[in-house]
């Protein structure tokens, strides 16, 4: 134990006499993780609170169109912009940059007279299908004119369609009051009241939405929260560049050639690594996490939402940081030196990062590189804090999440001591 | 007197070799003795302290050390000998209590052992004044007597020098032999290989020459002198190896 105790003691020292690789351990995932968040925080509110602001060049001078209006206003999901009413589509470029919209709607001139034309027509042939009214001849059109839809080319696809959702909607509800009125009047002679109308139209089923969270917890997920635990997985792996060079340089050097002829096994050595960086890791944790709780809410972003079960953050990062200690040996032990080491290390550190999810969210990449994530060690590790951060997981849930990352960290093991016993170094 | 250490028809070839480079080597080193090994460049000086430090693994012939046969890869063993490599075998960032401490747990000893030890090897090598100062701003010969405190921290009974004085001034070369010749006295058997002969001659009580992974000759300087006809150990040494240059295969 005393042996163990003394070389903890020594790579302690020598890791801390080693200021850049301290800062590149420690400030370079802070830094990395205040820029990206700050960054990434106005796409997450705007996905998460912010209503959309939305541009209206209204042509039309009727009820349907301010019906329209009302009925985007009421949805609650934009922001409403109108502007004058004689604009070309350059013209609403220009009013969408300067105004900060990111979509725009020209509702066109007749609106209100192609829906009411459309309703009697509609309600026209219902009547005719009832017997009540005798079948006509006519062949009106119910064509409309169709609403011109502007966006920023910034928004995704499936963001756009969800705004486009919304805008059916408000339109569906203009037409089938419409509808609805004119076939009450066909039929009775007199304007649909007013109660019943909201009864028939407004009064929609309710969807009541249930965050499904383990904790029973409504966390909504902002640039924070995906950050913070992305970039200090990040940090972790990143200790390849010290670990991996320093295991290379001790291996190149003659106090490798010295221990190899002391009384005492080099698994000592190895051990003394895993439980010094080990630390280190656990160090960042704290490091990173205590600035999102703290720091961030001071700079304007959001605070990091610490979980309710803290025992199972500590079982999470001790395995996240167990299996990126574990890479960064194996990256040391085949390495045949540090530029390799450091080389190959942060190369495949930030390729793992990508394919795992760090740089950019697994469910955006394409189908076919999806099957890719169960290689990375860091895809497991950001599951696993995702599972407590944002569905409240607890210790019984923790230990199935963390499998994976002990199975792979066990596998990095074993090829790395199969390694050194091979070429006679154990 | 017994043996401190016995070499019996060892033969070694690093894998990626066709020929021997030892070829049928036996050797003995009586305790107390200071052997000097010696011979040109790729004669299989180094090789062969490397096969009797455990740090790389032979199959034909044996080697015992202290009487302990080296083939069981039993890690005790090492507790008797020391071993101070040509190259500097300690970390350069820390300082040499702290190198000390590390390579004196390493051996084996205990706390109290590694402080009393430490104090006595600072002391007798000029260090305590740079006790705690990192050893990479030391001087060559600084890092030299560092390099030796660390290899004798554990009071070997042999201890093995690969060139021990190589790159160092007139002043450390004495100071270091004379600590060895102290040493020697107090029962370490010194077993040492140098291109510094005239070094050897003061320093070693038996010599061997090596070459081409043979032994060609084995005895005390005056025996070896009056055999054959030389004057130093320089005169013999190109007697029995010859003056061509023995560039190691690349």
């Amino acid at each position: 134990m005393f042996k163990l105790w003394a070389t903890i003691v020594k790579d302690v020292k020598i890791l801390t006499r080693d200021k850049v690789g301290l800062t590149l351990m420690f400030a370079m995932p802070v830094v990395l993780a205040l820029v990206i968040t700050s960054l990434q925080v106005g796409t997450f509110e705007l996905v998460n609170d912010n209503k959309i602001p939305l541009l209206i060049c209204n042509k039309d001078t009727g009820v349907a169109s301010k019906q329209l209006i009302q009925a985007l206003d009421k949805a609650g999901r934009f922001n409403l912009q109108t502007t004058v009413d004689n604009l070309d589509a350059k013209q609403i470029g220009v009013k969408m940059n300067e105004q900060n919209a990111l979509v725009a709607i020209v509702i066109p001139t007749n609106f209100s007279e192609k829906i009411k034309a459309k309703a009697t027509d509609v309600s026209g042939k219902a009547l005719n299908d009832f017997g009540v009214k005798e079948k006509s001849n006519s062949t009106s059109s119910t064509n409309l004119y169709a609403i011109t839809f502007y966006y920023h080319p910034v928004l995704q696809s499936s963001y756009r369609q969800s705004i486009q959702g919304g805008l059916r909607a408000a339109l569906q509800l203009v037409e089938s009051k419409q509808i609805l009125q004119t076939l009450y009047f066909s039929l009775n002679e007199k304007p649909l009241p007013k109660s019943l109308e909201d009864e028939i139209v407004t009064n929609q089923i309710r969807i009541d939405e249930v965050p499904v969270s383990k904790d029973g917890s409504s966390a909504i997920p902002n640039a924070t929260q995906h950050n913070i635990p992305a970039w200090t997985i990040f940090a972790m792996f990143f200790i390849v560049t010290s670990l991996g060079s320093n295991l290379v340089k001790e291996k190149l050097s003659g106090s490798f050639v010295r221990l190899k002829t002391l009384p005492t096994n080099y698994m000592v050595a190895l051990l003394s690594k895993q439980i010094t960086y080990l630390g280190v890791c656990l160090a960042q944790v704290v490091v990173i996490f205590s600035l999102g709780v703290w720091l961030f809410p001071v700079i304007g972003l959001p605070a990091l939402n610490i979980p309710h079960s803290i025992v199972a953050l500590i079982i999470v990062s001790i395995a996240c940081a167990w299996c990126a200690v574990s890479y960064a040996q194996c990256v040391g032990v085949f390495a045949q030196t540090q530029e390799q080491a450091n080389g190959f290390g942060s190369v495949s550190i930030v390729l793992l990062a990508a394919i795992g999810g760090i740089l950019v969210p697994s469910f955006a990449m394409p189908h076919s590189f999806q099957f890719l994530l169960n290689i990375s060690p860091m895809h497991w590790c950001l599951q696993a804090y995702y599972n407590i951060f944002l569905e409240g997981a607890q210790v019984n849930d923790v230990l199935k999440n963390i499998i994976p990352i002990i199975l792979i960290s066990i596998f990095l093991q074993i090829i790395s001591l199969g390694q050194l016993k091979n070429k006679n170094l154990l | 007197m017994s043996l401190a250490l016995e070499i019996n028809n060892l033969n070694f070839k690093y894998s990626e070799q066709t020929k021997n480079c030892l070829e049928n080597l036996s050797l003995q080193v009586k305790e107390g003795e200071r052997f000097g090994l010696f011979g040109p460049n790729g004669a299989g000086k180094t090789t062969l302290m490397h096969l009797i430090t455990g740090l790389v693994s032979f199959k034909e012939g044996s080697i015992k050390l202290v009487g302990n046969e080296l083939k069981q890869k039993n890690k005790t063993i090492n507790n008797l000998f020391g071993f101070v490599p040509q190259d500097f075998s300690f970390y350069q960032e820390l300082s040499p209590v702290e190198n000390l401490n590390f390579f004196g747990a390493w051996c084996g000893l205990s706390k109290t052992e590694i402080k009393t030890r430490s104090e006595e090897l600072l002391e007798t090598l000029n260090l305590t004044d740079v006790r705690n100062k990192p050893v990479a701003k030391f001087s060559g010969g600084m890092k030299r007597r560092v390099n030796l405190a660390i290899g004798v921290i554990n009071k070997p009974a042999v201890l093995f020098l690969d060139e021990p004085t190589v790159g160092v001034d007139i002043q450390t070369r004495h100071a270091i032999i004379d600590y060895l010749k102290e040493l020697n006295k107090n029962g370490t058997t010194l077993f040492y290989t140098s291109h510094q002969l005239h070094e050897a001659e003061s320093l070693c009580t038996k010599i061997a020459l090596m070459d081409e992974g043979k032994l060609i000759a084995c005895d005390t300087l005056p025996n070896l002198l009056a055999q054959h006809k030389a004057a130093s150990l320089e005169e013999l040494f190109l007697t029995l190896t010859g003056k061509a240059y023995r560039d190691s295969d690349v």
